[in-house]
């Protein structure tokens, strides 16, 4: 014990705030449920998309994305693929960066960027179905 | 100072350079890697539907690139990434069952996720030149 303070401070009133934050296991079940949903829609969209669009034209594009199914299906696959890429990542930020200005901001961005380009993506597939 | 350590004290991951390298070893790097090269996919992949939502003149800007030497490589890395991310996220999503995890079992598993990445793009690439 190194001070007067702290001797007075039970076991437990030194150790809260300073061990996990209980949030661990919905960060693991997340990963887990978008990964399982995941490897149902990304083969569906990389096989069905590459057989009904080939060479990337603009047409062909277009009439994929406007059949219904295939909207819907690609709206799940840019919800669960970028919130799943943002969870994945911030576990590598965790692990490799310590520096904590670097840390929290890289943090940030991991959280911010996934969803702009989720609500950009997703108005992107709406726009195209029900747009001018 | 009570309380536990400050986090950036905390200890870290076993160091690369301490491990002989194996199967397992790599099929776990090689997850991050494959994960982090599909967080830029997935940025990709956005920009791409937001590119068709944005009309032809914007899409005819992206849309060449496909066909090129370079885009062709980027889509096929993309794919092996997905395949080797995909197999061997199922080979976790059955670790977490508690089964799988002997030594023999995860090496064998681990070299199924390898060959699975090397196969998928192939065999993709098989489908859309001979195939249907």
């Amino acid at each position: 014990m190194s001070g007067p303070t702290t001797r007075m401070r039970s076991a437990l009133g030194r150790v809260r705030h300073h061990g996990a934050s209980g949030e661990g296991t919905g960060h693991f079940i997340a990963i887990r449920w978008t990964s399982i949903a995941l490897a149902l829609l990304a083969p569906w969209f990389v096989v069905s998309a590459s057989l009904a669009i080939r060479d990337g034209g603009y047409l062909a594009t277009i009439d994929f994305l406007t059949d219904p199914f295939n909207a819907v299906g690609t709206i799940l696959l840019v919800i669960a693929s970028l919130y799943h890429m943002s969870l994945g990542m911030q576990e590598v930020i965790l692990d490799y960066i310590h520096r904590p200005f670097t840390k929290v901001a890289l943090l940030l961005i991991n959280a911010g960027v996934p969803l702009v380009l989720g609500a950009g993506a997703v108005f992107a597939v709406l726009s195209l179905n029900f747009g001018v | 100072m009570a309380g536990a350590p400050r986090p950036e004290d905390r200890p870290i991951s076993p160091h690369l350079s301490v491990w002989r390298w194996h199967a397992t070893m790599a099929s776990s790097i090689l997850h991050r890697f494959s994960g982090i090269g599909l967080y830029g996919a997935a940025i990709l992949f956005a920009f791409w539907l937001m590119a068709a939502a944005a009309g032809q003149e914007t899409y005819a800007q992206i849309a060449p690139h496909f066909t090129t030497w370079y885009g062709q490589t980027v889509l096929y890395l993309i794919v092996a990434a997905l395949a080797y991310h995909l197999a061997n996220g199922i080979r976790h999503l059955v670790f977490d069952t508690g089964m799988g995890l002997t030594p023999t079992d995860a090496d064998t598993s681990a070299w199924f996720a390898i060959l699975f990445a090397i196969a998928a793009p192939i065999g993709l690439w098989a489908l859309l030149s001979f195939g249907a």
